[in-house]
């Protein structure tokens, strides 16, 4: 049983496509979950046709898919740190590490779920785990949590592996799939393609796969 | 937004001419754009809030659109035009939306920062 778990992502809706049945079956079993969010995803591209929103009102459109998501997940403690979708790799490191690093402290989660950084594709993605793991290492290391990074780059299997957790979620899918479409802005397009081609699509949605961070 | 009324359009560009406004100026192809297809080239640039003070502005083409800002020392330009907005505070936002849906490019001009 883990004692607390943060999660640090850099969007909204990174936490459901990837870790959100994980957390649903964790928050089932009553353990505290803090997510610390980077950004509003205030530079997303999907406005609908006729269009819904604009580059002005996105934000506070995606913050509250984002509340709604994080309900049905069971995520408990929503952080918005407010960052600027697709800086995050200008910002100064060791400002995004101490962000972090106080997080960590305050909330002395036993596990951290993050991005694997090198390995997430959007440079976002990657300069959050990057801060993460530079944060996790100020602690002395065998004081530090756990880190479970999520990897999706084509090349991640052949330089890190094969993941050291394939969770199968399907007990949580309805969650999963809800917390998903509670991003309706960036999903609604994308989950009315997997209902009309089925199968595959929502079958990947079952399994979660991460990889242990180790130093 | 609604889509593109040229006219209209030039009115609201015209209002911001010869004054310091800020401006913000993106387009881009998305961040997952060689991810899900190795052989394409994404590229894109932004500025946000960027204080500009043009003396010309124009709008021209069919549809989508293409709008020009002359500075005193050089220009702003952008393409793919389709949709447009002010807002409350007198904001002027242009944007093009590609058949997706997906933003493509977008041009906003406003008075005070966004």
């Amino acid at each position: 049983m883990e004692r607390h778990i943060l999660v640090v992502f850099p969007h909204p809706d990174d936490e459901s496509f990837g870790v959100s049945g994980t957390l649903a079956l964790y928050a089932e079993q009553g353990v505290p979950i803090t997510y610390a969010c980077l950004t509003l995803g205030e530079m997303g591209r999907n406005m609908g046709i006729p269009p819904f929103a604009n580059r002005e009102t996105l934000p506070s459109i995606r913050k509250k898919e984002l509340e709604d998501a994080c309900r049905v997940i069971g995520i408990g403690d929503l952080r918005l740190l407010g960052f600027r979708d697709k800086t995050v790799e200008f910002e100064d490191e060791e400002l995004l590490a101490d962000r972090i690093h106080a997080i960590i402290a305050e909330t002395n989660p036993s596990l951290i779920i993050t991005f694997y950084p090198g390995y997430s594709v959007h440079p976002d993605h990657d300069a959050c785990g990057a801060a993460v793991i530079r944060a996790v290492e100020r602690i002395p290391s065998e004081k530090r949590p756990v880190v479970h990074c999520v990897a999706f780059a084509k090349n991640c299997e052949k330089e890190i592996g094969k993941p050291d957790i394939v969770r199968n979620v399907s007990a949580v899918i309805d969650k999963k799939i809800a917390a998903i479409k509670a991003h309706r802005s960036q999903t609604e397009g994308l989950m009315k393609a997997a209902a009309k081609y089925g199968g595959d699509a929502i079958a990947r949605f079952k399994t979660e796969r991460f990889w242990i961070y180790t130093w | 937004m609604q889509p593109i009324r040229i006219e209209e359009v030039q009115k609201a560009l015209n209002r911001f001419a010869n004054q310091d406004v800020y401006l913000h100026l993106e387009t881009t192809n998305g961040a997952y754009a060689s991810h899900h297809n190795e052989g394409f080239f994404a590229a894109g640039a932004y500025i946000r809030n960027g204080r500009i003070r043009f003396s010309r502005a124009k709008i021209a083409g069919n549809g989508p659109y293409r709008v020009g800002l002359k500075l005193d020392l050089g220009w702003v330009y952008a393409e793919g035009l389709t949709d447009w907005e002010v807002t409350d505070k007198g904001q002027l936002l242009l944007a093009g939306h590609d058949y997706e849906g997906k933003l493509a490019v977008a041009l906003q001009l406003s008075d005070e920062p966004f």
